[in-house]
């Protein structure tokens, strides 16, 4: 199982997956924005949503699991 | 002058323009986000007021919450900062109809310049020259296309009203420019709600470089020297100098008596910035478009003419003379540099909010820095990533560059991610030591 981690503090603008979608290498499952910055969070591997963690509008922490892919 | 001002804005301007303020006697009021309570520019102010929650549009974009504060706080007058509400038309005019001074153009001369595409064809008619691009808002793919053929690819795609960078890209062929386009019109839409689009000949090898005016209250437009903005991540500004190490004698004179008619077609009041693009292997240059407003980048004018920029903005709005003699204008002496110190890594330039453990300042002959932050500070993710600018004046280019080094070296910050390890690359850099750089420059370092 691989996780999803934010790479820094920011606001979740977009979730564009939920749990049972299947995803690339290199698919977009979320759009966090920080510092009037778009920062799409990538899959880094083939799988399945496992879970999604996070929900639009919600400011997240570095480090935050965001989602999980098995 | 003014008794009041009130700050409609955060951080490093913020705190800026309090300066100012305070050196002049004029009393300052500050408006705050709950997400700022904590940041300097609120102490330092005389009288400071919160005007909502942390995100923009319930605080600093909310005018009536800004204007509610100027009438409880009695504020003679309102400075917008950049950014924000500072090219809002809708609230210029509403500041003067509630009877404060507003200090900054009229709305009208904003909103003639605010659309890229009127001030374009505003500014061509008035013998300034523009880049070839479109007349009129592109609203289709089939537009956009045939607009691209008449052109030339590639052309630069980019929001009419828009700025920052937002929304703006290069394309090369038809194929990229389906992509872009479709881009282009939802940032627009979301970042600016006007969809309208501006195609425009894009400039390979390209440096931005803009010059400063400034409106007299008496309707007479000075230009005072350019800045050379062409480090750039992102589309976004990241260091600036002046004078621009491209611009020869005889292409200053042309493009300060440019920007001087660029004003005058607007009948144009206060501070301005006239935005050209250089293109660098034919050595013309082209408007780009005007910021009605104070810039970021303005303390390098002010290293080198010696003037202060928000003095003369504040002046200018009470209907008084400029500091200086306007039939002849201060000389510039030297040259000075301009670093956006970011909250953000070094290497990708990907925002790093966090707090600040660890916050030095460097000191010295010829070093100013504008910082919104202390130690102690939370940067939150809430604007954007510019925590302070580090100013080097010195007697030539290349003894403000071993200024800047010393400076960069001395500055501490510990707590969020920041960029002064790039700017040690930048001023190692053999492409910016020469002085011969484009707006290229951070992807050939990061290439």
């Amino acid at each position: 199982m691989a996780e999803v981690r934010a790479e820094m503090t920011a606001n979740v603008w977009k979730v564009l997956v939920a749990a049972g979608d299947v995803v690339a290498d290199g698919d977009t499952l979320v759009i966090l924005e920080s510092m009037k910055m778009e920062i799409p969070v990538v899959a880094e591997e083939d799988g399945t949503i496992i879970e999604v963690l996070v929900n639009e509008g919600d400011t997240i922490n570095e480090d935050e699991l965001i989602a999980t892919i098995g | 002058m003014f008794e009041s001002v009130l700050v409609a804005n955060r951080g490093e301007i913020a705190r800026r323009v309090i300066r100012t303020a305070s050196r002049l006697g004029v009393r300052s009021i500050a408006v705050y986000s709950e997400a700022d309570a904590e940041l300097p520019f609120v102490a330092e102010a005389q009288e400071a007021i919160c005007i909502g929650p942390a995100a923009p549009a319930e605080s600093y974009l909310n005018t009536e919450a800004v204007l509610a504060a100027a009438a409880k706080s009695e504020a003679q007058a309102i400075h917008p900062g950049y950014g924000f509400l500072s090219e809002n038309a809708d609230f210029a005019d509403s500041v003067a109809e509630r009877g404060h001074v507003w200090v900054g153009p009229s709305g009208e001369a904003m909103r003639e310049m605010g659309d890229k595409i009127a001030a374009r064809n505003r500014m061509s008619a008035a013998g300034v020259p523009v880049a070839p691009g479109t007349t009129e808002p592109v609203d289709t793919i089939e537009a956009a296309t045939a607009e691209a053929e008449k052109i030339g690819y590639p052309v630069m795609v980019k929001a009419s009203a828009g700025g920052g960078g937002i929304g703006m890209s290069a394309a090369h062929d038809a194929d990229e420019l389906a992509k872009v386009f479709e881009t282009a019109r939802t940032r627009a839409e979301r970042f600016f709600a006007n969809p309208a689009i501006l195609l425009e000949k894009f400039v390979p090898s390209a440096r931005h470089i803009e010059v400063q005016i400034l409106g007299l209250a008496d309707g007479t437009v000075v230009a005072l020297g350019e800045r050379d903005c062409s480090v750039q991540r992102r589309h976004q500004k990241v260091a600036e100098e002046s004078p621009s190490p491209a611009v020869t004698p005889q292409l200053r004179e042309e493009i300060m008596a440019a920007a001087v008619r660029a004003g005058e077609a607007v009948g144009y009041r206060n501070a301005g910035t006239v935005e050209m693009l250089f293109d660098t292997s034919s050595g013309e240059a082209w408007f780009l478009e005007m910021n009605t407003r104070l810039q970021v980048e303005h303390p390098v004018t002010e290293a080198i003419f010696g003037i202060d920029l928000v003095e003369e903005q504040f002046r200018i709005a009470a209907g008084l003379a400029p500091t200086f003699d306007p039939t002849n204008l201060p000389i510039p002496n030297g040259h000075a540099l301009e670093l956006r110190i970011y909250a953000e890594d070094p290497k990708r330039f990907l925002p790093g909010p966090g707090t600040i453990t660890t916050w030095n300042e460097p000191t010295g002959a010829g070093i100013r820095v504008d910082s919104g932050y202390v130690q102690g500070n939370v940067v939150t993710p809430f604007y954007d990533p510019l925590l302070a600018k580090l100013i080097v004046h010195g007697d030539d280019r290349d003894d403000a560059i071993a200024r800047a080094r010393t400076a960069v070296a001395e500055f501490t910050i510990v707590g969020p991610k920041n960029n002064l390890p790039f700017f040690t690359e930048l001023l190692d850099n053999p492409e910016f030591t020469a002085g011969e750089y484009d707006t290229g420059i951070i992807a050939r370092m990061r290439a």
